[in-house]
């Protein structure tokens, strides 16, 4: 019962990353229709940007003291925006020329910038896998005959309080309005004043943010990086947005959450070789069975 | 009367390969003769994904899985039934010929198979999604290659011998199925079939209402495109000691994609240029070392912004060349 | 005898009843109009019939057999042609092409054949591009065979959308807004097309039209649909003065006006 226990929550925290990238393919598909490839390199480099941003803070001086959380929230918030500036960058250079050309040319691009991406990072960073540095020094304790350490709670905290400013920041404010207007019809949102171009910008900055957010979530967690981490992952955040039903910000957390916990169920009682093959499986059944996500809506071609 | 013509132009045909084929072995070194045989199976490759993604508009990009069924299909059993034939005709070249090539159509079918599998539930879903089930299926498919001992999993099928899998791929053999494979692709495309094909891309309702077999048809045609691809990876697998999953990750599907991006898409022409083109330059780009992947990227990129019909849109080479004639002569 | 029998159709679209409980039968060799204003739900009447959605209540009959709820292709094949209210070619691909495509009756030779390139098929090819030919001659349209479809003006490409729905060779054909976009000379034109489809070709036509001049010149019947409802049902000269009609239309006179 307690291995139980111990997978679901190992799972769910994975899930919670997957959540934070599946909220950027998501945002980003319900504007534009575009599958966002190069969303994936983004996670990787906001996880390399919070590795860089630590060690230049001197993570490594403070040894076994531990890293002030102040400093922490530092690194996050400067690889947050470093990731923004990336997405917006991204947007604006290889996605906007081609904004109304037929629907494959923009899916072919994207695809380029994630291999530019992939491999300008290979280059840069080494191909070498690296350790994150010590953030957090690891505390573990126990519950109920589950372990729980320090990082997965800082993962849980972390993910939510970011999807619970998402969610405030859509709901509340007149941008996070117009971003659901957008979404919805932009043509609409355009005729009614709305500055399609801007909201489209915020809607690439908030999800870059998220997915960097996830990136150094992810290195704390999973300790190694490497400049093709974003592929396999972003993959899997993708099938968590399917999942949920693209376009849909509640199915995005939904299909992350679900996509963890079944990655982590399978490499636990199946096996471990399986713990990706898992999730492909689980996208095609969702696209075969209800291409529009568990939580989304079909929308019928008029004839 | 039409048969016995075909017979001729296809014998002179193989003679010119056969001579061509001497000719490179002896003048060329073997860096050269590599990434010449590699643009063949390019073009086989090419020709191929541009059935299904430029004729029929259904975009797929996990053609790798099909090509490392064809790769694995060819390789395994042309190894389990080489002994047999060499038994019931003697070793020699005729037995080895027999051999390669049956191997390389049980790939084929194999790959067909898949094809018809992954199609059969795929193709009723529209652009981005489709492309993103065939990528999920092409990686399953690299997955099991990897998680399958019998075939060597992840270290790679080598055949029983220690030297290998044998070094059946010629230039013959290559350029011989290159041609082939052209011939009956670009047949079927200047037919009803390949009208039909093209009215779905076009308008897939309209379509239909025309009394055409969507379904069966769009199926149809990721059938022989996979069907084609295994071919290629066949043909692949027998000019190296062996094949390892490795070898068809996405960034296999991708090279497929940018052939055919970068010759037009939907033109067959335009596939060859653009196959030819992906292994002279990637191969070329070798010395380049680490940058070569992140040029390649910003190539794709750069077409997209710029020219993303390609080179040759849908249009064929020998209309355009006729066009520009036609135009020359009217200018003089 | 009776070619269509519509039977209390009915088609929801989630909150929306498209249509309620329509009925009407289309006598073979008529030239049948259906009109309403816009919404009134025409097209969607089309739709259904010929599969593309299916019915949620009622019957279609066609040749006496139920069709309700078949594919697209089977209505086709069943010999039910249709044209698009918007329209829908195939635009990248030639005049003569788009006409060909329907061709799939005359075309017996297997897939093997034609990447062959046996002399069977070579016939079949043959034999298709005449026919075609033909029809495109029908419409007016055999000078521009080899032009690209979407480089046509307006009212061409309605005329091509018909010659490709004529390949079918259809026992009916469905016409949605034929006129649209038309001057009157056009349309004139198209009411002789359309009369000669019917008189020579042998056609039940059944025609979706805006353009009043045609449907009250050409149709024998006119069928009038007002928010998926039926309003009016008879010859076009009754059908004019119908007080139901002319409210649907025009608006009912406030107290004021009257």
């Amino acid at each position: 019962m307690s291995t139980l226990l111990q997978q679901v929550l190992n799972g769910l925290s994975l899930g919670s990353i997957y959540a934070l990238i599946a909220l950027g393919y998501t945002m980003v598909y319900g504007i534009l229709k575009l599958i966002n490839f190069a969303h994936g390199e983004v996670f990787m480099i906001g996880a390399y940007a919070g590795y860089f941003g630590a060690i230049g803070l001197g993570v490594e001086r403070y040894g076994a003291a531990g890293f002030p959380l102040y400093l922490a929230l530092v690194v996050l918030v400067l690889a947050m925006a470093a990731a923004a500036l990336l997405g917006v960058s991204i947007e604006l250079l290889a996605y906007r020329p081609v904004r109304s050309a037929p629907r494959l040319t923009p899916l072919i691009t994207a695809i380029g910038v994630s291999l530019f991406l992939q491999n300008a990072a290979m280059l840069v960073f080494s191909p070498n896998p690296r350790p994150y540095p010590p953030i957090l020094r690891e505390v573990r304790f126990e519950l109920g005959g589950v372990i729980v350490t320090n990082v997965k709670l800082t993962i849980f905290v972390v993910a939510l309080a970011l999807m619970v400013g998402l969610n405030w920041f859509i709901q509340r404010t007149w941008t996070g309005k117009a971003m659901r207007a957008v979404s919805t019809n932009l043509d609409a949102a355009r005729l009614m004043g709305i500055d399609t171009d801007r909201i489209i910008r915020v809607t690439f900055a908030v999800g870059s943010a998220l997915a960097a957010a996830g990136g150094i979530l992810f290195g704390l967690d999973q300790i190694m990086i490497s400049p093709l981490m974003g592929v396999l992952t972003g993959l899997k955040a993708f099938v968590a947005a399917v999942l949920g039903g693209i376009g849909n910000v509640r199915g995005a957390v939904l299909g992350g959450l679900l996509i963890g916990l079944a990655e982590q169920l399978t490499a636990g009682y199946l096996s471990p070789d399986y713990r990706d093959a898992i999730t492909f499986v689980i996208l095609i059944i969702i696209l075969i069975l209800r291409p529009e996500g568990l939580l989304g809506v079909v929308r019928p071609e008029k004839v | 009367m039409q048969a016995l013509r075909r017979l001729a132009t296809a014998s002179a045909i193989a003679l010119v390969l056969y001579g061509v084929g001497l000719w490179l072995s002896d003048g060329l070194i073997e860096y050269a003769q590599r990434i010449v045989l590699l643009a063949g199976i390019n073009v086989i490759l090419a020709v191929g994904l541009n059935l299904i993604n430029g004729t029929t508009g259904q975009f797929s990009i996990g053609h790798a899985g099909f090509m490392a069924v064809g790769a694995y299909g060819a390789a395994f059993f042309g190894v389990k039934l080489a002994p047999i034939f060499a038994r019931v005709l003697g070793a020699g070249a005729v037995a080895e010929a027999l051999t390669f090539n049956v191997a390389l159509l049980i790939g084929a079918a194999f790959a067909g198979a898949a094809g018809l599998l992954v199609g059969a539930p795929s193709l009723r879903l529209r652009g981005d999604y489709l492309a993103v089930v065939t990528l999920g299926f092409g990686e399953i498919i690299r997955i099991s290659f990897n998680n399958a001992q019998f075939l060597g999993a992840a270290t790679g099928y080598f055949g029983d011998s220690p030297a290998g899998l044998p070094a059946y791929t010629s230039f013959f053999w290559v350029y011989g199925w290159a041609i082939a494979i052209v011939v009956l692709i670009r047949n079927l495309t200047f037919s009803q079939t390949g009208r039909s094909l093209a009215a779905i891309r076009e308008d897939e309702i309209a379509a239909e209402a025309m009394a055409t077999p969507t379904t069966r048809l769009k199926v149809l045609a990721f059938s022989l495109s996979a069907a084609s691809a295994g071919i290629a990876g066949g043909l692949f697998a027998y000019m190296q000691s062996g094949i390892r999953p490795e070898d068809f990750r996405f960034d296999k599907s991708i090279d497929m994609v940018v052939m055919i991006i970068i010759g037009g898409l939907g033109s067959i022409s335009g596939a060859i240029v653009g196959g030819v083109f992906v292994a002279v330059t990637l191969e070329l780009m070798r010395d380049l070392q680490q940058y070569r992947l992140v040029l390649y990227a910003l190539l794709l990129v750069g077409i997209m912004l710029v020219r993303p019909e390609g080179l040759l849109g849908n249009r064929e080479l020998p209309d355009l060349v006729r066009g520009w004639l036609r135009k020359a002569k009217i200018a003089k | 005898m009776t070619l269509l029998s519509i039977d209390k159709l009915d088609k929801t679209f989630g909150g929306l009843r498209a249509l309620k409980q329509v009925s009407f039968d289309v006598p073979e060799g008529c030239i049948f109009g259906l009109i309403g204003p816009n919404g009134a739900g025409k097209t969607t009447l089309f739709n259904v019939i010929t599969g593309v959605y299916a019915p949620d209540g009622g019957t279609i009959r066609f040749e006496g057999a139920s069709i309700g709820g078949e594919s697209p292709a089977r209505v086709a094949h069943r010999g039910i042609a249709r044209t698009f209210q918007n329209i829908r070619l195939f635009r990248a691909m030639t005049v003569e092409e788009n006409v060909m495509v329907a061709g799939h009756h005359l075309h017996r030779s297997s897939l093997l054949a034609a990447m062959l390139r046996t002399r069977a098929h070579a016939a079949d090819e043959a034999r298709l591009r005449a026919r075609a030919c033909e029809l495109l001659e029908v419409m007016g349209l055999r000078r521009h065979a080899a032009d690209v479809a979407g480089s046509l003006p307006y009212g061409s490409q309605r005329r091509l959308e018909i010659a490709r729905a004529l390949m079918l060779e259809p026992k009916l054909l469905l016409l949605d807004e034929p006129a649209a976009g038309m001057n009157s000379q056009e349309a004139a034109e198209l009411e002789r097309q359309i009369r000669f489809l019917r008189d020579d070709m042998g056609l039940t036509v059944v025609l979706v039209e805006h353009n009043m001049a045609v449907v009250m010149s050409v149709c024998e019947v006119v069928h009038v649909v007002d928010h998926g409802e039926t309003i009016a049902h008879g010859p076009p000269a009754r059908i004019k003065q119908d007080p139901a009609v002319l409210a649907a239309y025009l608006g009912t006179p406030t107290d004021e006006a009257s």
